[in-house]
């Protein structure tokens, strides 16, 4: 037999974050052809039903445009919050409790920063896959405007990761995984009906609106509706960029104390 | 790092969970090439020791250097070289047995090409080759705790580091685990083990100490401690009835010591068929008699009480 030891010991890996990253790209190469039929399924059936299916009671359009055109930009913005979602909870908090692959690399050569900036930028590459996903159908249907429909994937990007940070720090922190059942329940799903994705926010009682303004979705939303409409947005776009960076930001010191009180103690 | 100086050194060491103490002062010393355990009943800060050498767990007091440099400070440096197989399982249960080792490599910036050969070399060394392609989640707990061992050993390490190696194992599979570790000691590699079993410590470790409530109650090698806390060979008495309280009176002055034990009488001696030649010229005709070499656990129970720890 070889002996297994005794050579020259190894050291770190340049950038720690893609060893991390690269795990769960390896993870999901498993199931990443049920992922892309989903990818192009679901914006066909949202597409089909509300833009078509709603959009053909709404007669003078929205704002002077085709309701489908108007729905779009929202869907892909909501899109990539339920992509965020799903990637962000149970995923995070299994490999915690179930799977333990965060203790497996903690133990290797990585720091906490690495660990979530890896998960991260993978939660990121499925964003980016469903969003250009989500764009080649929205093509097919002429339901972009300008050219400016180029802009909707980085605008994805930052509104995943302003969405996707704090929701790590959440999910790592919940002692058990019926917290992030509530998460669904009392952040996404209102955030999905009322941040202005199937309906304006101008069509909102004046004393709710704040609360839309409030959500990250929101500003995904306008951003994404002014690109592909080219169209200028309801906020300035620095004004937008910046409240999104706020989030992704704060998100991001939330989790990594959320990781650390989990995996250095 | 100087020749001969200890690979991990503990001076003090304590570390608390808010007003808990899980250890106490704990003064370690572990050298190249030993293979050295922890020992202790559940709660005696074995797993918090082993968390702090790993580098995950900040010690609340005194010192520790590993591999001479400090585990707070240097961190990553430190946990380049060394394997860690944890007490939990922490395999994913979605990729394949190689693919398990292949990910796992690269935390340790081993190129793709050696991780392939790296990963072939480590299978066939836990007898796993044939499970390569395989995905992780229905092997049996001895493969995977043979593949947790493999995968601390990918980055080819200085010091391993296994926490209950062989816990909630069945007799083949512990024994492949020993086998496949004590291979490891002849190759040169530092081992440093938990257990609460004490054939375990007995096969594998040069050198252990035993933890009780945070502290190291005694040290040493295995035989030293059975030398020092227990006796060459011990008696097991059963005597029929209810108490065998009533017989440990007329068994006075037999050996070092006498155990009364609610279903028998344990006499520590040095020669065990005299002193069963003893009982009987007392007149004591017990149900059934033991004689058995002095053991670990003897040690362990000794120092360590027979009260269950929750």
């Amino acid at each position: 037999m070889t002996a297994v030891t005794g050579r020259t010991a190894t050291g770190l890996p340049r950038v720690p974050a893609v060893a991390v990253c690269a795990h769960f790209l390896v993870n999901y190469r498993r199931t990443w052809r049920a992922g892309v039929f989903s990818s192009f399924l679901l914006p066909v059936l949202t597409v089909v039903g509300f833009g078509y299916g709603v959009g053909a009671y709404v007669d003078q359009g929205v704002g002077g445009v085709p309701y489908l055109w108007w729905l779009v930009p929202g869907l892909i913005a909501s899109t990539t919050l339920q992509v965020v979602v799903a990637e962000s909870t149970w995923p995070v908090h299994s490999n915690f409790k179930w799977v333990r692959t965060y203790h497996a690399q903690v133990a290797a050569p990585l720091r906490t920063g690495d660990i979530v900036a890896g998960h991260l930028a993978f939660v990121l590459l499925r964003v980016l896959t469903s969003v250009v996903a989500f764009l080649l159908v929205a093509a097919a249907f002429g339901a972009l405007r300008s050219p400016w429909a180029v802009a909707v994937a980085p605008i994805a990007l930052l509104l995943g990761l302003a969405v996707a940070a704090p929701v790590f720090a959440f999910s790592a922190w919940v002692p058990s995984d019926s917290y992030l059942a509530l998460l669904f329940r009392f952040a996404v799903i209102p955030m999905t009906l009322f941040s202005g994705v199937f309906f304006p926010v101008e069509s909102m009682p004046a004393g709710l609106r704040p609360i839309a303004w409030a959500t990250p979705l929101w500003h995904g939303v306008d951003l994404c509706r002014a690109a592909t409409l080219g169209v200028a947005p309801q906020w300035s776009v620095a004004g937008h960029l910046l409240y999104l960076a706020v989030w992704a930001a704060v998100g991001w010191w939330l989790a990594l104390r959320a990781f650390r009180r989990q995996l250095v103690v | 790092m100087t020749i001969g100086q200890p690979l991990i050194q503990a001076r003090g060491l304590v570390k608390r969970f808010g007003d808990f103490t899980a250890v106490d002062g704990i003064d370690v010393e572990v050298r190249r090439g030993e293979a050295f355990g922890f020992l202790g009943p559940n709660g005696a800060g074995k797993s918090s020791t082993m968390r702090m050498i790993g580098c995950i767990s900040p010690p609340s007091g005194g010192e520790l250097r590993i591999l001479g440099l400090d585990p707070v400070r240097d961190g990553p440096a430190v946990r380049a070289r060394l394997g860690v197989c944890p007490q939990l399982d922490s395999l994913d249960p979605e990729l394949t047995v190689r693919e398990n080792l292949t990910t796992y490599a690269r935390y340790f910036g081993i190129p793709r090409r050696v991780a392939r050969e790296r990963a072939a070399e480590l299978l066939d060394f836990v007898q796993l080759t044939e499970r390569a392609e395989s995905r992780v989640d229905p092997l049996s707990g001895g493969m995977k705790r043979r593949l947790t061992i493999a995968r601390a050993l990918v980055n080819d390490p200085e010091i391993v580091l296994l926490d209950e190696p062989t816990t909630g194992l069945d007799p083949q599979a512990r024994h492949l685990v020993w086998e496949r570790l004590f291979r490891l000691k002849q190759q040169g590699v530092t081992l440093v083990l938990t257990t609460h079993y004490m054939d375990e410590a007995e096969q594998l470790c040069d050198r252990l100490v035993v933890m009780d409530g945070g502290r190291i109650v005694a040290e040493g090698s295995p035989r030293a401690l059975i030398e020092r806390h227990a006796t060459r060979e011990v008696v097991e008495l059963r005597f029929a009835g209810d108490s065998q309280e009533a017989f440990a009176g007329k068994l006075d002055g037999l050996g070092e010591r006498v155990e009364v034990l609610p279903d028998r009488i344990l006499l520590y001696v040095s020669d065990g068929d005299a002193a069963v030649a003893e009982v009987s010229a007392r007149g004591l005709d017990p149900a059934g008699v033991l004689v058995r070499r002095g053991s670990l656990e003897d040690v362990f129970l000794h120092l360590t009480g027979r009260t269950l720890i929750d």
